[in-house]
């Protein structure tokens, strides 16, 4: 089947498309945006998250049909041409980011996190970010680089 | 494989009705785990994305809520949450906030699994479901009928789960969950409480502690017969409960717990549900009567 959707702000048309693929195999080999990582493809590990229609979701419990003609937003789509995400910057800035395998994930899910509550707690960052895992860094890093992002996004407004 | 989109309800029951093997897909959170790793190969999945019926939740004539089937857990949270308080808390220990955003209770029925957490929060709050088929119309099942044997319900080739009917809390309701860790966790056992002032009764539900959910019948006819509701909880009354609701379990050992282990865990929740409900019950019965 044909399925077209936007991603990052431009139209996508997949084609050939088997009705039981996800959404996470077209960005990764159709779309040719490998950003989303695939590890688990059952939810519990949180590197394919990716925005659909604004909600962050493990794009490798989607079924690639059910994106027709929805939004979607990876972490490709977060930095501005050369500049990046406050996070993405914190992350590298924090030594939150070790093999990096995780780090797509953590970051699309954190930046829902922040836009939602500007200054998170640590628990509710701990609970945002429960869904994903990381095998290198011991977590402590990417909670202060999400604090640490948060803090730069509420002074910067 | 085929991948059907109707826009509509009435479109989504003419399709099931065309190719009853179409399996529904909701939120995918279950489905799409086992087409990745190639368990179930339907001849068809029926997109129910695209059918704005079974996203949205109305308050009823009859004071009763219904809330379509495909509402995700995150919505439930924060929609629903003071109106059902039980399934809120249980809703919110639900995989992870991503899982959050896709799950439905409509696919926890759908997948009817002894495990699945809505399922103990619908029994104690004595919640409706309602299908539909194209040939026969609509059937409403109350939850304590809906489960009928592992990953199987009462739910008809043909039929698709439209919506589940609850009345919203008339009293504190508690669910609790054991797991190995707090987040991403399939329950080792779960218990659900709810306290109904006005019928004198409490409603209870056991998950993943018998081959379906189900009702702790004898606990709750013991305490429909025993609680005296106008006084602090009596811990004769409370242990008792405890072990009815202990003895309505049924588990079997697996890699997650024993079913020694579970069993216990069901009289400890059943407990400390109870008390937290009534704890907040007395404060608000007492507040009344200060204010
Ligand atoms: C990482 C992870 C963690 C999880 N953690 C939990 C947890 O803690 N607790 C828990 O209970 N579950 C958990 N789950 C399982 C799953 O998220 C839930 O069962 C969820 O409620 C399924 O909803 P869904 O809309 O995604 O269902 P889907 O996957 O879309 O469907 C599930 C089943 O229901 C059927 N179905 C769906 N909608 C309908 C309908 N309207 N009519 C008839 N049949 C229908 C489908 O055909 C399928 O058989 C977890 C899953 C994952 C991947
Ligand atoms: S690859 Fe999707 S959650 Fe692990
Ligand atoms: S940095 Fe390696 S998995 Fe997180």
């Amino acid at each position: 089947m044909r399925v077209s959707f936007t991603v990052n702000g431009r139209e996508e048309t997949a084609d050939d498309v088997w009705e039981g693929e996800s959404l996470l195999y077209v960005l990764r080999e159709r779309v040719g945006l490998p950003g989303a990582k695939n590890a688990c493809e059952q939810g519990e590990c949180g590197s394919c998250t990716v925005y659909l229609d604004g909600a962050p979701v493990c794009a490798c419990l989607v079924a690639a049909g059910q994106a027709e003609g929805r939004r979607i937003r990876t972490v490709e789509g977060l930095a501005e041409g050369d500049r990046l995400d406050p996070l993405q910057e914190a992350f590298v800035e924090c030594g939150a980011v070790q093999c990096g395998f995780c780090t797509p994930g953590l970051i699309v899910q954190a930046h829902d996190l922040i836009e939602r509550v500007p200054r998170p707690s640590d628990a509710e960052i701990r609970e945002a970010l429960a869904g994903n895992l990381c095998r290198c860094t011991g977590y402590e890093k990417i909670i202060e680089a999400v604090r640490l992002a948060a803090a730069r996004k509420s002074a910067a407004e | 494989m085929d991948f059907l989109r109707p826009q509509t309800w009435a479109e989504a029951l003419a399709a099931k009705a065309e190719t009853p093997e179409a399996a529904p897909i909701q939120g995918g959170t279950d489905m799409m785990v086992e087409l990745n790793f190639d368990l179930r190969r339907p001849a068809a999945l029926l997109d129910l994305n695209r059918v704005a019926e079974l996203t949205s939740w109305s308050a009823e004539e009859d004071g009763r809520l219904r809330v379509g089937a495909g509402v995700p857990y995150a919505r439930l949270i924060t929609e629903l949450g003071d109106r059902l308080p039980g399934l809120a808390q249980a809703a919110r220990t639900v995989g992870s906030p991503q899982i959050r955003n896709r799950g439905t209770v409509g696919g926890n029925l759908g997948a009817a699994s002894p495990a699945g957490d809505s399922h103990p929060p619908l029994l104690a709050g004595d919640a409706v479901i309602e299908v539909e088929s194209a040939a026969r119309g609509v059937r409403m099942i109350p939850a304590a009928g809906f489960y009928l044997g592992v990953k199987r319900s009462a739910l008809a080739a043909d039929e698709l789960i439209r919506a589940f009917w609850m009345s919203p809390a008339s009293g504190p309701q508690y669910f609790s969950k054991v797991g190995t860790r707090n987040a991403m966790v399939i329950a080792v056992c779960s218990f659900a409480v709810a306290l109904h002032p006005g019928e004198r009764r409490v409603g209870t539900g056991i998950g993943s502690a018998a081959p379906t959910p189900r009702r702790a019948a004898a606990a709750e006819e013991f305490l429909a017969a025993e609680l005296d509701w106008d006084a602090p909880l009596d811990p004769a009354v409370l242990r008792r409960f405890g072990e009815l609701a202990a003895e309505a379990a049924s588990p079997i050992d697996d890699v997650r717990g024993t079913a020694g282990y579970r069993r216990h865990a069901i009289g400890v929740m059943a407990r400390r549900t109870l008390t937290w409900a009534w704890n907040d019950f007395r404060a608000g019965q007492l507040g009344r009567r200060a204010g």
